[in-house]
C-alpha cells in the first residue's frame, strides 16, 4: 500500500516537472450545461483512455454560459440544454461564421418532493404541478392531489416551489412543459432559462444540487431535477400523468418512448415535451451541442469533430452506466451527418 | 568651487579650523537621488490608482446599455423578467441592504463587547490567544460559510430558533409567514460571523489605545472596571468603532457565495426575515454565465456597478470617521 | 442611613461590573466558540476524504475510484504565487510611497481608493480580469485569474507594507540619512530588511485571504480535469473545485468537496499561525 502511496506521489512530482514534453496532448475545451457534466466526465476520460494525444476539459457554467464563451471562442465546442435561439445564432454567426448543432443525449427531469411519511410514486397530473408553480395550489392536501392520491395520507403542509436560482437549460425544459400545459403559466410567465417564479411560496436553490439540497431540507417542497440527482440522493419523485393520462416515473424507457414519438427534431423545433405518445414521460429534452461548421484552426477542428463523432457513437453506451438516455437511431443519424458537414 | 573632498567625507564635519567641508557634488547627487527615487516610486501608485479607475469604467461602460434603456427607474423597478427583457434593480437593492444591515446589527455587539474583553479583562494570553482564533474567522472560505449555513444553521432555525422566535414575537411582521430555514435571517446570521473579526480586531486596536490617563481617571473616581469600559472608554473610541462598524458593513456588502447559497434566491421583497431574498452579488453570480442577451448582461453589469457605488459610499463614510478619530489625537 | 444607601449602591454596582465583565467575557467566548464549531463541522466532514490519493490524483469521474484534488492544489499554489508576484512590487511599491510620502491630498486619495478596492466584491474584479485578458485573447487562462487575485491582494498589501515602514523606529532612519545615504539607498538597504518581518506578515495574510476566493474564478481561470503548470491555459483550482464538487448529486464528490475545504482552511490556518507566531516575534526581537 505505502509502494503504491509513494508511486503515486512520485508520478505526481513526474508531472509536475515533465509538462513540456510529456503533456503533448492537445487540450480541446467545451463549456456549457450542468445537465450532460456527469456524462461527459466518464465519455471524455474514456476517449483520452483510447486516445492519447488528446484530453477534453469541459466545464459546465451553464447553458447559457456554453453559448456565451462558444460565441466569445474562448472554447472549441459548447454544450447547452437548450439550442440557440434566433438572436444567440446571429451573433454567433456574426462571430464564427455558421454554427452546427446537434443532440448529445437525453435526459427527463423529475418531480421531486419532500413531503413527510410520502415515498416515491405519489400520483400528479401535469395541472396540478402547473397550479402549484403559479401559486394556485398552496397545501399539500389540497382535493385536487387528494383525488388522485386516496391511498395516501396528505398532511396540511404548505408547499414550497423550488425552482433554479442559476439560469439553466433545465429550467427551460420545465417552464416548456409547463407553458405547453397551462395557458395561465404560458401567458404570465413563458419559457426560459431564467423566468420569473410566480408563486409567492417559491424559493430558488442554486444548481440541481442546491434545489436537491433545499428540497431535501424542507418539510413540504417540491422541485424540479434531473433524473440523476434523484436517483443518486434518494429524494422522492412523482408519477407524473402524461397527455395519454397514464401515470409514469421517468424511467429510461418513458424518455426513450418521448423522443420515439417525435423522431424528427432539429435545432429549431427541438422541443419534446408533453408528447402524446402512449407510454410517454412529459418533461424530457435533448442536450445539444455546438461547433463552428469553418473554424479557423483546423488541425484543432478535427480532432473537435472526432471526439464528438465518437461521444454520439461509441460513447452512448456510457450515458445508459451514469442514468442518462442514449440517442435514438434517427437523432443519433442527424448528429452524425451535421457533425460531418464540418470543414476540417 | 574649491572642495576638499575623499569619498566617505561625511559632508557636514567641521574641521579643526572651523571650515565646514561640504561637498556640493555629493549634495546634488543626494538631492537627485531622492527626487528620481520619489519619481520612480510614484508609478506604483500610479497603475494602482489607474486599476482601480479603470475597473470603474469598465463597469460603467457595461451598464451603459441597460441605463440608456431603464434610466434611473433601474434603481426603483421591482420587476425582473429575463424572459420579457424587463430588468430593475429593487430587490436586490433592499436585500443586499437588509441583510448587511442586519449582519452588522448581530456582528457590532457582540464584537464590540468582545473587543473590550480582549482589550481589558482578559489575562493577556487569553486575550491573544482568542484574539487569534476571532481573526481565523476572516480566514474561512466563503463557500464553507454557505455549506455550513445550508446544512446545519437552515435546519436549526427552521426546526428550533423560527419557532421559537415565532410563537413569541410572531406578532411582530418581520416574523411572520412560513420558515423555510433558509431565508433573510440565515443570510444575516452567516454573514454577520463572517464580519465579526473586522470589528472585534479594530475595535480591540482602539480600545488597547486609549490613554492610560482616561483609564485610571475613572478608575481614581470610584468607577467599577465594567463603568471605565461602559461609560469612559468605549464613548472615547465612538467615533473609531463608528468606522470599523462602516467598514464591516461595506464586507458584507460584497459577500458573494455564502449569501446565495442560504438567501433562497427570490427576487421579492418581503417583510419577514424569515422570507428568502436576494442580493446584488448573489444574483449576479447566479445570471451571469446564462444572460446571452446583451440588455440582460448589461443589466446585471450595472447592478455589478450599483455596489461599486454603494460601496464607494460605505467606505468614503468609514475612512472619514476614522481619520476624525485619528486626527483628534 | 446615607452610608448603607451608598453601600448597597456599591454592591449593585459591583454586581453590574461582574455581569457585564461576564458579558463580554461570553462574546468572545462566543466568537471564538463559532470558529471552533466551524472547524470541527468541516473537520468531520472532510477527515474521511483524506487520503494520499486525495492530494496527488486528478479528479476522476463517476463511478472510478480514487481520484482527489491534486491538480487543484497545484493550480491554487501556481495562481496565487502569480499573483504574489504581480502584486508584490506594485503593492509594495505603493506602500513605501505612502510612508515616505504620505502626507497631502495626493496620499490621502490613494489611501480612500485603496480602501474602496479593499469592499468591492471580488466577482466585479473578475468580471473585470475577463474583460482585460479572457476575451482579448480568446482563452481563459490562470493567469487571469491571478490578475484578478492579485487585485484582491492589493489593498492588504499596501496597507500592511505603509505599517511595517511607520513601524521601524525613526532613529533608524534618521541615523542611516545623517550617515549621508540617499532615501533610496535608506528605503532599500537599511528599512527593507527592518519592515521585511512585517512585510511577510501582509504578504501572507494577502495570500490567506485569496486562497478562499471562488467567485473570481468562474470566468477567468475555468477549471480543469487535468494537471496543467502551463499558466497560459485553464488550470485547477480548490476553492473552485469545491464549490463544483459540491453542487453535484454524487456522494463521493461531495466527500472530495469537504476533504477539499478542510485543506483550504488548514492551509489558510498554518499561513495565519506562521504569519502571527513565528514571524512577529522575530521582528520584536531586533
Amino acid at each position: 500500500m505505502k509502494i503504491a502511496v509513494a508511486r503515486r506521489a512520485l508520478v505526481g512530482l513526474l508531472a509536475l516537472t515533465l509538462t513540456g514534453p510529456a503533456l503533448a496532448a492537445t487540450q480541446l475545451t467545451g463549456a456549457g450545461a450542468t445537465f450532460p457534466y456527469p456524462f461527459f466526465s466518464k465519455a471524455f476520460y474514456e476517449y483520452s483512455q483510447t486516445h492519447k494525444d488528446v484530453t477534453v476539459n469541459y466545464q459546465s457554467i451553464g447553458s447559457g454560459g456554453g453559448i456565451q464563451q462558444f460565441t466569445q471562442k474562448t472554447v472549441d465546442f459548447g454544450a447547452s440544454d437548450v439550442p440557440m435561439n434566433v438572436d444567440e445564432l446571429k451573433t454567433a454567426t456574426a462571430a464564427g461564421g455558421p454554427v452546427l448543432q446537434f443532440p448529445d443525449t437525453l435526459g427527463g427531469e423529475a418531480i421531486a418532493y419532500n413531503i413527510p411519511g410520502i415515498k416515491t410514486g405519489m400520483k400528479l397530473t401535469r395541472q396540478i404541478v402547473a397550479d402549484i408553480y403559479l401559486g394556485n395550489i398552496k397545501t399539500w392536501n389540497d382535493p385536487a392531489i387528494a383525488k388522485i392520491n386516496p391511498d395516501l395520507k396528505l398532511p396540511a403542509t404548505p408547499i414550497v416551489a423550488v425552482n433554479r436560482s442559476d439560469g439553466s437549460g433545465t429550467t427551460y425544459i420545465f417552464t416548456d412543459f409547463l407553458s405547453n400545459v397551462s395557458t395561465q403559466w404560458k401567458a404570465k410567465v413563458g419559457a426560459g432559462k431564467s423566468v420569473e417564479w410566480p408563486a409567492p411560496s417559491s424559493v430558488g436553490g442554486k444548481g440541481n444540487e442546491g434545489v436537491a439540497g433545499v428540497v431535501r431540507q424542507t418539510p413540504g417542497a417540491i422541485g424540479y431535477l434531473e433524473l440523476a440527482y434523484v436517483l443518486e440522493n434518494a429524494i422522492p419523485y412523482a408519477q407524473l400523468q402524461n397527455k395519454a393520462g397514464k401515470y409514469l416515473l421517468p424511467t429510461t424507457e418513458s424518455i426513450r418512448a418521448a423522443a420515439a414519438s417525435k423522431p424528427n427534431c432539429t435545432p429549431t423545433n427541438f422541443s419534446i415535451v408533453d408528447t402524446s405518445a402512449p407510454d410517454a414521460y412529459p418533461i424530457v429534452g435533448y442536450s445539444w451541442m455546438m461547433v463552428f461548421q469553418k473554424p479557423a484552426d483546423k488541425a484543432r477542428a478535427k480532432m473537435v469533430r472526432d471526439v464528438l463523432t465518437w461521444l454520439v457513437t461509441q460513447g452512448q453506451p456510457i450515458a445508459a452506466s451514469v442514468k442518462y438516455v442514449p440517442l435514438p437511431d434517427i437523432m443519433q443519424k442527424q448528429a452524425i451527418s451535421t457533425l460531418q458537414k464540418m470543414d476540417v | 568651487m574649491s572642495v576638499e573632498v575623499q569619498t566617505g567625507a561625511q559632508p557636514l564635519d567641521a574641521s579643526p579650523s572651523g571650515r565646514v567641508i561640504v561637498d556640493r557634488a555629493l549634495v546634488a547627487r543626494l538631492k537627485l537621488s531622492d527626487v528620481s527615487f520619489r519619481i520612480a516610486l510614484t508609478v506604483a501608485p500610479l497603475i494602482y490608482v489607474a486599476l482601480i479607475v479603470a475597473l470603474f469604467l469598465m463597469l460603467a461602460k457595461g451598464s451603459s446599455e441597460a441605463f440608456a434603456k431603464f434610466g434611473l427607474s433601474f434603481t426603483w423597478n421591482s420587476v425582473w423578467n429575463p424572459v420579457t427583457g424587463q430588468f430593475g434593480g429593487l430587490p436586490f437593492i433592499y436585500g443586499t441592504i437588509v441583510s448587511s444591515f442586519l449582519a452588522l446589527l448581530l456582528a457590532a455587539p457582540v464584537g464590540i463587547y468582545a473587543a473590550a474583553y480582549l482589550a481589558e479583562f482578559a489575562p493577556p494570553l487569553l486575550s491573544k490567544t482568542l484574539g487569534f482564533m476571532i481573526e481565523l474567522l476572516a480566514a474561512v472560505p466563503s463557500v464553507v460559510y454557505g455549506l455550513w449555513g445550508l446544512f446545519v444553521l437552515a435546519p436549526i432555525i427552521r426546526n428550533y430558533f423560527g419557532p421559537a422566535v415565532q410563537s413569541v414575537l410572531g406578532f411582530l411582521p418581520i416574523f411572520q409567514g412560513p420558515i423555510y430555514g433558509i431565508g433573510m435571517l440565515t443570510a444575516a446570521i452567516i454573514l454577520s460571523i463572517m464580519i465579526l473579526p473586522t470589528v472585534t480586531a479594530i475595535s480591540r486596536d482602539l480600545i488597547q489605545a486609549v490613554p492610560a490617563a482616561q483609564r485610571e481617571g475613572s478608575l481614581a473616581l470610584g468607577a467599577t472596571r465594567w463603568e471605565t469600559v461602559q461609560n469612559v472608554l468605549l464613548p472615547y473610541v465612538k467615533t473609531g468603532i463608528f468606522g470599523a462598524l462602516v467598514l464591516a458593513l461595506g464586507r458584507a456588502l460584497g459577500e458573494t457565495i455564502a449569501a446565495t447559497m442560504v438567501i433562497g434566491n427570490r427576487p421579492h421583497i418581503s417583510a419577514s426575515l424569515f422570507a428568502p431574498g436576494y442580493t446584488l452579488a448573489s444574483v449576479i453570480a447566479n445570471e451571469f454565465t446564462e444572460a446571452t442577451s446583451s440588455i440582460y448582461t448589461s443589466a446585471l453589469i450595472e447592478l455589478g456597478f450599483l455596489l461599486f457605488i454603494v460601496s464607494l459610499i460605505v467606505n468614503g463614510v468609514a475612512r472619514l470617521m476614522l481619520w476624525t478619530i485619528m486626527r483628534q489625537r | 442611613m446615607a452610608e448603607v444607601t451608598a453601600s448597597r449602591s456599591v454592591k449593585v454596582r459591583h454586581m453590574m461590573s461582574t455581569l457585564g465583565t461576564a458579558g463580554t467575557a461570553f462574546c468572545a467566548g462566543l466568537a471564538s466558540g463559532l470558529l471552533l464549531l466551524l472547524l470541527v463541522y468541516v473537520t468531520i466532514q472532510g477527515i474521511g476524504a483524506l487520503n494520499p490519493s486525495f492530494f496527488f490524483d486528478v479528479p476522476k469521474p463517476v463511478g472510478v475510484p480514487g481520484g482527489g484534488v491534486g491538480n487543484g492544489i497545484l493550480g491554487s499554489t501556481i495562481m496565487i504565487g502569480i499573483a504574489g508576484l504581480l502584486s508584490a512590487p506594485i503593492g509594495i511599491g505603493c506602500g513605501i510611497y505612502l510612508a515616505n510620502f504620505g502626507r497631502g491630498p495626493a496620499a490621502a486619495g490613494v489611501r480612500y481608493l485603496s480602501d474602496v478596492l479593499a469592499g468591492i466584491p471580488s466577482i466585479a474584479i473578475g468580471l473585470f480580469a475577463y474583460t482585460l485578458f479572457v476575451q482579448p485573447f480568446g482563452h481563459f487562462s490562470a493567469f487571469s485569474a491571478s490578475v484578478a487575485l492579485g487585485i484582491l491582494m492589493l489593498p492588504l498589501i499596501v496597507r500592511t507594507t505603509e505599517e511595517a515602514f511607520r513601524a521601524v523606529p525613526s532613529e533608524i532612519r534618521e541615523g542611516s540619512l545623517a550617515l549621508g545615504l540617499t532615501t533610496f539607498s535608506t528605503t532599500m538597504r537599511v528599512l527593507l530588511p527592518a519592515a521585511r518581518p512585517l512585510l511577510a506578515t501582509g504578504l501572507i495574510l494577502a495570500i490567506a485571504r485569496v486562497s478562499g476566493e471562488t467567485a473570481p474564478l468562474l470566468f477567468t481561470a475555468f477549471g480543469s480535469q487535468f494537471w496543467e503548470t502551463n499558466p497560459f491555459a485553464p488550470m485547477a483550482e480548490l476553492s473552485l473545485q469545491v464549490f463544483t464538487y459540491a453542487i453535484s448529486p454524487y456522494a463521493e464528490w461531495h466527500r472530495i468537496a469537504w476533504g477539499g475545504a478542510l485543506v483550504l482552511i488548514v492551509v489558510v490556518f498554518l499561513l495565519n499561525v506562521a504569519a502571527r507566531v513565528v514571524i512577529k516575534p522575530v521582528a520584536k526581537s531586533r
